[in-house]
């Protein structure tokens, strides 16, 4: 997994509000057997025709925001599916940071274990952030994790919670299979407890 | 004496396999249901690091998202070349890594979250998870059930853990008892009309109150399937006899002494009295209507007796998401909700594809015929109710009044195999997600029970199903 450490970027304003998975990756590119490659599909109703043509309107496809790497959400994003097809078409585009008043709860886990950092900020927050997105490619914001810190192109700073376990992770691209496989030993000793506890289960 | 617990505390307690000092868990899994759509990330992973299935045992998988539904679906020409290559990667990981495996040929084969509960693989105090949403289908048994992503599937694969932080606990109670023509699947979207779609984030749910406890084992999975819809991590409810007698005789449910074992265990999950709760919802299930979705939200649910609300009925961000649901489904606010016209009916999905279901729907088609020109489908959860609602009759009630009768899979429910919508096409569906473009791109979706699903085929427009239990009766 990729790390994730400080990040300036360009961040697109998305205000709809329950932005969800069949919005972000639609189901018939979830015929993949592979991680890469969804970025081209990311939003992929919201931001082509039928025809495949690409709709001016749409914020990505604006000239401003076309290497965006932040999403400043409605929210709620990303409720509906546990597709993690969801995290990997964003990080395929190159999106590493959404920020929201709330996170749907799969989809939050999702973001973790793909180097994406989702922020969680009240709306006052959101709506400074809102406005800042909205100025175009010139407003870089600045995500520092280790400070757990968002800043505005103004210098405006707010700062955001994390749970310090997935901090951890993120800070240093660590793999939770690796980690967990450590603990071998107390889910072994679990299992044999529990084969006596719950001979059924 | 310890403090009083609610059943999600008691399933968390006897899961924890390892707590850190920051709070986070490695809580242990019962049962990991796979498809072929969130897994084969997750099996490449294993076999890129050399890592094996820890417990292929508790491990169980079926393809079901998008496989075809039509006859002829053994004939491969009916398949993408996408979809195939993901259904032969499924087959062949089950028989690499050695688990348990229902393929497409097999009459045990459907919706994963159908197949988990009929083949008694989900049971009372369990916890399960499957890289799918709606896993919390099963928290019906009172079993912590919910959906994960891939990463987390192969974390599961590998280690038969997951990393999780507690959520908070939810009480959702509905008193009384339902009026007639008012089913479950009203309940779950009225809880979440009341809640919003993000109401539940960050906890998990238990449905209690005499409603529920009236609910059959199929009603309660209705319910809990749809927890997700209102963000919740998992939907629980208590285990009592109809649970018991449910699990009883399955193939792999508990036998003999294991069974006695079993139940005793199994009559210590419930909420204790004093228990705390984080928030509490109550409705009364006599003022449950037979409700609809308007909107591109799960959360957008009316009383079919009303109207198509106006974005200024709204506010905050929902006044601009309440414009573009308008516009997308094509209604005007004041429209009368049984004046929307339908041209398709799908019956079927994780959420309402038991065999109660298509008797519901049977029960209003009995001796009708489908409006000229709709398209209707029923698409049974599994092989296995297929079989028994063609042994009741129930399949025939449905093809003589012009419904096409399916073979098992999630369907028209997100659309991944060939049943799609077309641009602008309107479904009455009783599946779970009316999002823009869910049922295919431009499709346009009202979520409701089996039994208005079965009405709209008859009428053509959105209907109160009380009207046609008046005529049949």
């Amino acid at each position: 997994m990729q790390k994730f450490t400080t990040l300036t970027g360009i961040a697109a304003p998305m205000p709809l509000v329950n932005i969800d998975t069949d919005m972000i990756i639609p189901k018939q590119f979830l015929k993949t057997i592979q991680r890469s490659g969804l970025g081209k599909n990311l939003f992929d109703e919201m931001r082509y025709t039928l025809e495949g043509e690409e709709i001016p309107e749409f914020v990505l496809n604006q000239p401003a925001y076309r290497s965006a790497e932040i999403i400043v959400a409605g929210d709620n994003f990303g409720c509906g599916s546990s597709r993690e097809h969801a995290p990997w078409a964003l990080l395929d585009f190159g999106i590493r940071c959404v920020v929201s008043t709330s996170f749907a709860d799969i989809f939050f886990n999702n973001c973790f274990k793909n180097g994406i950092l989702p922020i969680v900020l009240p709306q006052e927050q959101i709506d400074v952030l809102m406005a800042d997105a909205r100025k175009g490619a010139n407003a870089r914001m600045t995500v520092d994790l280790e400070a757990q810190t968002i800043t505005t192109s103004d210098g405006e700073s707010f700062g955001f919670e994390i749970d310090p376990h997935r901090k951890h992770c993120l800070l240093n691209g660590l793999d939770d299979i690796g980690l967990t496989l450590e603990k071998a030993s107390s889910i072994s000793s679990f299992e044999a407890k529990n084969a006596a506890l719950r001979p059924w289960a | 004496m310890s403090a009083p617990r609610t059943l999600y505390d008691k399933i968390w307690d006897d899961h924890v396999v390892h707590q850190a000092d920051d709070g986070t868990c490695l809580l242990y899994i019962d049962r990991h249901l796979v498809h072929e759509v969130t897994s084969p990330q997750a099996f490449e992973g294993l076999r890129m690091t050399g890592r094996q299935v820890r417990a292929p045992e508790k491990t169980i998988a079926v393809p079901d998202h998008n496989v075809p539904t039509t006859l002829d679906r053994e004939n491969a020409a009916t398949m993408t070349e996408d979809s195939r290559i993901q259904v032969a990667a499924l087959d062949k990981n089950a028989k690499d890594f050695g688990i348990n495996y229902y393929p497409v040929s097999d009459v045990r084969q459907g919706i994963v979250h159908i197949v988990g509960p009929e083949q008694g693989w989900t049971l009372p105090g369990m916890t399960v998870v499957c890289g799918d949403s709606h896993t919390a289908t099963h928290g019906a048994f009172g079993s912590l059930a919910h959906g994960i992503g891939t990463s987390e599937v192969e974390h599961v694969l590998a280690t038969q853990t997951l990393i999780q932080r507690k959520a908070k606990n939810m009480k959702v109670e509905i008193t009384g008892s339902l009026r007639p023509g008012v089913t479950a699947k009203d309940i779950t979207l009225s809880v979440i009309g009341a809640t919003g779609t993000a109401g539940g984030t960050g906890y998990v749910i238990e449905y209690c109150g005499q409603a529920i406890r009236e609910l059959s084992m199929e009603g309660r999975m209705t319910v809990c399937n749809m927890a997700i819809e209102g963000g919740a991590r998992a939907g629980l409810i208590a285990p009592d006899e109809k649970t018991f007698a449910y699990c009883m005789g399955r193939p792999h449910a508990p036998k003999g002494a294991k069974w006695e074992a079993a139940v005793a265990y199994w009559q210590t999950l419930f909420s204790d009295e004093g228990a705390h709760w984080d928030k509490v919802v109550t409705l009364k299930g006599e003022d449950i209507a037979p409700v609809v979705t308007w909107g591109t939200s799960p959360e957008d649910v009316l009383p079919i007796t009303g109207v198509v609300p106006s974005p200024s009925d709204f506010t905050g961000g929902k006044v601009e998401a309440a414009q573009r649901s308008l516009d997308y489904m094509g209604l005007t606010p004041g429209q009368k909700l049984t004046d929307i016209k339908i041209d398709t009916v799908f019956i079927g999905s994780c959420t309402n594809g038991r065999i109660e279901d298509l008797r519901a729907a049977a029960a209003i088609l009995k001796g009708k015929k489908i409006k000229d020109g709709m398209r209707a489908m029923v698409v049974p959860g599994s092989g296995l109710v297929r079989a028994q609602a063609e042994e009741e009759g129930l399949a025939q009630i449905f093809i003589d009044a012009g419904f096409e009768w399916r073979l098992a899979g999630c369907s028209m429910c997100l659309a991944m195999n060939p049943d799609q919508l077309q641009p602008g096409e309107r479904c009455a569906a009783t599946s779970n997600r009316n999002f823009e473009g869910r049922q295919g791109r431009g499709g346009r979706t009202h979520l409701v029970s089996p039994g208005m699903a079965a009405a709209a085929a008859i009428t053509g427009h959105l209907t109160d199903v009380r009207e046609l239990m008046v005529e049949n009766a």
